[in-house]
């Protein structure tokens, strides 16, 4: 007996770009026309891969692109990518949302999709009606949903507010109560698109933690996508790596991830200065752990060491180079750097900033740049250099019981008196 | 489970005839919530509640009585005029709630089609039901004026064998709107010029049904276009309806052979391109 869960053979999908609707009754019939006189289709013929920063000459656009893979059961499968480079496409095929262009998937067991929590909610109905409600559109029947009312409404945590219209609840109960009644399906396949971005730290926690056993415990079949490199190594033991609609890597999760991170082709960032000292200045590079790219996720397990390349054009007195840090529009810290080095004309210099490993927990963090020069009399910023996460870890030995943004170095003490 | 072994395929091309009625059995306890949910949600937060279910029909035969009854003098066959018009309104309303709920079908709930699959069907087999209900509550409100304009006015009026055709012409209307419905929803998921004109188009053919006078009438008054209204498939519906009820009507066995026979075909059609339509439906609606 085979132990394949789904296997997905020569599967693509196109999407037609642009306005759809004007001027398409032609096209339709022009398409129809070449189908009963068994010709290719027009317009699918003429489609390119789907790399979204070129202009391409074409409006049809192959979001996937001859897919094959297998999934056995009892995997736990990562879904990794780009923006645009297919996996939710991928997951609404496997999900009958829509059909493939051409290409065949076959698999065993029921699956339960997740693309989004709380589809079908109704902001009217009260969390129990609402639970009955999700839970039959997401194909449970109605005795199931009854037997396990108990149990989603533990999860969730909601149980005072069960008979309270949805449209009261806070942003976090609602999604606390529509993951727990996908959570509690019975099916053998389960597959999770990134819906754990909402909802708190503790619940994100409790999420992975139900899907973990999920796939370990009762060896149910996961397809999980997440931009989370961390989550995703946590969670899942293969993984497949998607670029421009094209299988780039299918094996497990460890190569997959560095086959991902190493084939960022990110943007590098683009330095804009306003202010006087730009005539005086010229700031060359940017680094954050020898990177240079936009968007870059560290392990809050390493150091983060910032690196202003700089070169100078003008004669100085004096100049300070200093960064800022934000963190959802607020400024955390500014921190200048510290030297004696007088600035040379024409010679080119680094001021580097080295943040302890284990300081920053994981967000999302915004860095600013700027520079004084002449005892502070001129002046050079740029207030969105780059910006890079500290991804979220779970581990035994990585306490995440706290929240917030710094681990600062705090002493603590209890004594009786 | 029992579907533990259940294989599944999916593949770009289905066949036509594929309908998928299992499927929609398997759900049919969604169909249940959802009727539920829109009937809940209906008059939730409101404070006279399931009482406006009453209130538009009621209004609208009080306004047809006062503008085509009096004003117009549009013959009622002799039965009291708001008798009469709630007949038609009562019956025909459910036919046009049927139809304009199921052409939008796709486009309302194209978050939910988006993220989740179910079989479609169930949502226009929801409005349908939802619907009925609604139907239903209205029919109580004209058996109260039945019976009121019976034993308190003492208006002549006789109830005749054909109210037994009754759960039939239900069927017929329901069906009728479903299919003709399915096919509009599935035309304007692409192009949506034909949600403007259901809209206003069911608002025209109610004045191409019998709600507001008698086919006799109509016979009489315009012979040559007459014909208009008789292929009319809700002529026959309404007219039987009334015979039923009040006992007056032109029924015939033709007509409603023929009813039947249109709606089965666009039930049939509506079934088949509807399931042809829900495999891509998201990528362009």
């Amino acid at each position: 007996m085979s132990n394949i869960a789904i296997k997905v053979e020569n599967l693509s999908k196109a999407y037609q770009l642009g306005q759809i609707g004007t001027g398409t009754i032609s096209r339709d019939l022009e398409r129809w026309y070449a189908r009963i006189r068994g010709k290719e289709d027009p317009f699918l013929r003429i489609g390119e891969t789907n790399d979204r920063s070129s202009k391409g000459t074409s409006n049809v656009v192959w979001s996937l692109k001859d897919i094959n893979f297998e999934i056995e059961q009892g995997d736990a499968v990562g879904i990794i990518g780009r923006n645009g480079a297919g996996k939710s496409t991928l997951l609404k095929i496997l999900s009958k949302v829509t059909a493939p262009t051409t290409g065949k998937i076959s698999g065993k067991g029921r699956i339960a999709s997740l693309l989004e929590v709380g589809t079908g909610f109704h902001p009217e109905l009260s969390g129990r009606e609402n639970i009955f409600l999700n839970g039959a559109i997401l194909g449970m029947r109605k005795k199931e949903i009854a037997r396990k009312l108990e149990e989603i409404v533990d999860f969730a945590g909601i149980e005072r507010y069960l008979d309270t219209p949805v449209k009261r609840y806070s942003s976090g109960m609602y999604v606390r109560l529509a993951f727990a009644v996908a959570a509690h399906l019975e099916s053998e396949i389960l597959i999770v698109d990134e819906v754990l971005a909402v909802g708190d730290a503790e619940f994100q926690k409790k999420c992975l933690g139900k899907m973990g056993e999920v796939s370990k415990g009762e060896g149910r079949t996961v397809l999980f996508v997440s931009h989370n490199m961390g989550s995703i190594k946590q969670l899942c033991s293969k993984g497949l790596v998607l670029g421009n609609g094209e299988l780039a890597f299918n094996g497990d999760i460890f190569t997959a991830v560095n086959h991902y991170v190493n084939n960022q082709q990110l943007k590098r960032a683009e330095l804009k200065f306003s202010g006087p000292l730009n005539k005086y200045i010229d700031i060359i590079g940017l680094r954050i752990n020898r990177k240079e790219e936009t968007h870059l996720d560290f392990p809050p397990t390493e150091d983060i060491v910032i690196e202003v390349i700089y070169k100078v054009k003008e004669d100085l007195n004096d100049l300070i180079i200093f960064i800022s840090l934000f963190n959802d529009g607020y400024r955390l810290f500014t921190k200048r750097d510290e030297s004696s080095l007088k600035p040379e004309l024409d010679k080119i210099y680094s001021a580097t900033f080295n943040i302890n490993k284990f300081t920053l927990r994981p967000a999302s963090y915004t860095l600013a740049l700027g520079a004084w020069g002449n005892n502070e009399t001129l002046w050079s910023w740029s207030p969105d250099t780059l910006s890079f996460k500290i991804e979220e870890m779970w581990s035994e030995n990585f306490n995440k019981s706290d929240e917030g943004i710094f681990n600062l170095d705090i002493r603590t003490c209890r004594s009786l008196i | 489970m029992s579907n533990q072994d259940q294989s599944w395929t999916i593949e770009s091309k289905s066949s036509l005839f594929d309908l998928k009625f299992n499927e929609v059995w398997a759900y049919r306890d969604l169909l249940l919530l959802l009727v539920r949910r829109d009937f809940v949600s209906f008059y939730k937060q409101t404070m006279l509640g399931p009482l406006w279910f009453f209130i538009q029909p009621l209004f609208t035969t009080i306004i047809f009585t006062f503008i085509f009854g009096n004003l117009a003098g549009i013959s009622t066959d002799g039965l009291p005029k708001p008798l009469f018009y709630m007949a038609g309104i009562t019956a025909w309303n459910y036919f046009a709630d049927c139809l304009t709920k199921t052409s939008t079908v796709f486009k309302d709930n194209a978050n939910i089609f988006g993220k989740v699959y179910f079989p479609r069907l169930i949502m226009p087999l929801s409005i349908v039901v939802s619907n009925l209900v609604r139907f239903g509550v209205q029919m109580i409100l004209f058996l109260l004026m039945m019976a009121y304009y019976h034993f308190v006015i003492g208006a002549s009026f006789n109830i005749t064998w054909a109210i037994t055709l009754f759960p039939v012409i239900v069927i017929l209307m329901a069906l009728l709107g479903l299919g003709a419905g399915m096919i509009i929803s599935a035309m304007t998921t692409k192009y949506r010029d034909l949600a403007f004109l259901v809209t206003f188009g069911v608002q025209l053919l109610m004045y191409a049904t019998t709600v507001i006078y008698p086919l006799s009438t109509a016979i009489e008054k315009y012979p040559d276009y007459a014909w208009v209204i008789e292929y009319n498939p809700m002529t026959p519906i309404i007219e039987t309806f009334r015979y039923g009820f009040l006992g007056e009507g032109s029924f015939s066995w033709q007509g409603l052979t023929y009813v039947t026979l249109v709606t089965f075909v666009l039930l049939i059609f509506g079934i088949v391109i509807f399931n042809k339509v829900e495999r891509n439906f998201v990528d362009t609606v």
